[in-house]
């Protein structure tokens, strides 16, 4: 079995993201809960790395402190070397829910990070109608949502809100860009349609994505590396490359290979599992 | 015919029914003027005495007016306190209960002993009676701001005034208008009790004078004026309402728009 923290092999030069013996605890004095035990993490820069395991495992916990949402409580996280919070950077986030903007049109929904994060937001006034305007116009078209611009969330569908979720994430040319199950609440089909497109935006973009997923399929699909981790603490047990080439296909997710890999990877989580009941 | 269009109908044959049934009753039971003037010489009267009652019309509307924006601006800044977190919303939410309850009519001859009679106390009464609808609802929809959009905002590194700007009063609008439309009638409601207990002008005062000698019709011409200027202003916030919120009714014709 590949063991733990098996990106020690990489160089640090390498690493975008790095987690060093980072914990983290839920609060204080006597009723405290550990929500991450030590942890170690690099992902290089422009990798695509998934965090599968149990619910509660601190799998979100860990896009938390990465975004800088959190601060941990022991150790440190850096990214693009310096530490997380320390120097402004675009971080993309989509979430389980859409999290749309109602009162907004799916235009003005995606064009929100432009409005806010610099270096967009210094020419914001005077762009928004023509190179912004052009530049949503042209992400929507690559997720299928040519045309929708000037609907309203609520007229979509839940996948197209997806997609629209999926576009202002990646509007603003993140570097980092955090995928906390975005395809969880999608039926089967369109959630492979969705990976199909996650695919293509990433092999046309190259952010370095993390991506927490309960979905094993889902993990082996769509990322170089997949993370498993154990609850309670969260720990990463295992650190498995997925070796397949791109663009990938939903067929390849058939094959026996690919079967076993994400057969092994379920008996991991598993077998981790006891130590959450024994808790 | 659509549905809609029905339905406007109705209520419209409704309201004219009420009135005839009125008319009807009223020459039907040859019920004095005293006790109820029918509507047509209430009409008879709002025009004959046209002229009298309209500077009385202009100066209530203008308190209520004035009161009201006094309202609204207050309203809106102490509800954004308020509603800003959860913590303010917990500590101060009693008091302004407590504010709140206090029938207002109490406080009109305490205002009227600061600032003597006339058109200060008006405006103070409609301003506090329409003040408290509109901090109510604008700290509600401030405070039950779903966590979600905000942590949507807080990946982006936006500041507390840009959540506030772009996702905390965009999503508190549809419970601003809706306490607008509540607040406009207790405004008027306001300035007519003031009017009423100290003023020598306004329709409240009108009403007041033709009361005490009897002269009910124009009374209910008083009435008429101010149900006129109330509904007015309730169309013409429901109006705005429902071009800025109408997302939160999920309207397919502001879609459009």
């Amino acid at each position: 079995m590949t063991q733990a923290v098996a990106p020690e092999k990489l160089s640090s030069a390498e690493a975008f993201v790095e987690l060093q013996n980072v914990t983290l605890t839920y609060g204080r004095g006597k009723k405290t809960v550990p929500a991450l035990g030590k942890t170690n993490l690099r992902i290089a820069k422009g990798d695509f790395v998934a965090l599968v395991g149990p619910s509660g495992c601190g799998k979100s916990t860990i896009l938390k402190l990465v975004t800088g949402l959190i601060n941990a409580t022991s150790g440190f996280v850096f990214v693009a070397g310096r530490e997380v919070g320390a120097e402004p950077m675009r971080v993309g986030m989509a979430f389980q829910n859409p999290t749309l903007l109602p009162w907004l049109t799916i235009r003005k929904n995606v064009m929100l990070p432009l409005k806010i994060v610099p270096p967009f937001r210094h020419d914001y006034r005077r762009k928004r109608k023509t190179e912004y305007l052009d530049r949503v116009d042209a992400l929507l078209k690559q997720v299928g949502l040519d045309g929708f611009g000037d609907k309203y969330p609520w007229q979509l569908s839940g996948g197209m809100m997806q997609r629209a979720s999926l576009c202002r994430a990646l509007i603003h040319d993140p570097q980092l860009l955090m995928l906390d199950e975005p395809f969880g609440a999608l039926d089967q089909f369109t959630r492979e349609e969705l990976w199909a497109i996650m695919q293509d935006l990433w092999l046309t973009l190259k952010p370095t994505v993390l991506l927490v997923t309960h979905d094993l399929k889902e993990a082996g699909y769509l990322a170089n590396r997949i993370c498993v981790m154990r609850s309670r603490p969260g720990q990463i047990i295992d650190d498995t490359v997925v070796p397949y080439a791109r663009p990938r296909t939903i067929d390849m997710a058939y094959t026996p290979e690919f079967v076993s890999m994400t057969q092994r990877l379920r008996e991991l989580i598993v077998s981790a599992r006891p130590a959450k009941e024994a808790a | 015919m659509n549905p809609q269009l029905r339905r406007r109908i109705a209520s419209a044959v409704l309201i004219v029914a009420f009135f005839v049934l009125w008319e009807v009753l009223c020459r039907g039971f040859n019920i004095s003027d005293i006790v109820l003037p029918k509507p047509s010489q209430i009409i008879v009267t709002l025009i004959q005495r046209f002229p009298q009652l309209w500077p009385h019309t202009l100066q209530t509307l203008y308190t209520t007016l004035v009161g009201f924006g006094f309202g609204i601006l207050i309203g809106v800044l102490v509800g954004m306190l308020v509603g800003s977190s959860r913590l303010a919303y917990d500590v101060a939410y009693p008091l302004l209960i407590c504010f709140a309850s206090i029938p207002k009519v109490a406080v009109v001859p305490i205002f009227v002993l600061w600032f003597g009679a006339g058109s200060v106390p008006a405006i103070l009464t409609a301003m506090i009676m329409s003040m408290f609808p509109i901090v109510v609802n604008v700290a509600t929809g401030l405070a039950t701001t779903e966590p979600e959009l905000e942590d949507v905002m807080k990946c982006l590194r936006a500041s507390k005034l840009e959540i506030l700007w772009n996702i905390g009063l965009p999503r508190a609008m549809p419970y601003f208008f809706a306490s607008l439309k509540v607040a406009v009638t207790l405004a008027f409601v306001g300035v007519v009790i003031s009017e009423t207990v100290a003023s020598n002008r306004g329709i409240g005062n009108v009403m007041m004078i033709a009361s005490s000698s009897f002269d009910v019709p124009l009374v209910f011409a008083g009435l008429v004026i101010l149900a006129v200027m109330g509904v007015s202003l309730y169309v013409i916030f429901s109006f705005i309402e429902s071009r800025v919120t109408g997302w939160a009714m999920r309207k397919d014709e502001f879609a459009m728009g």
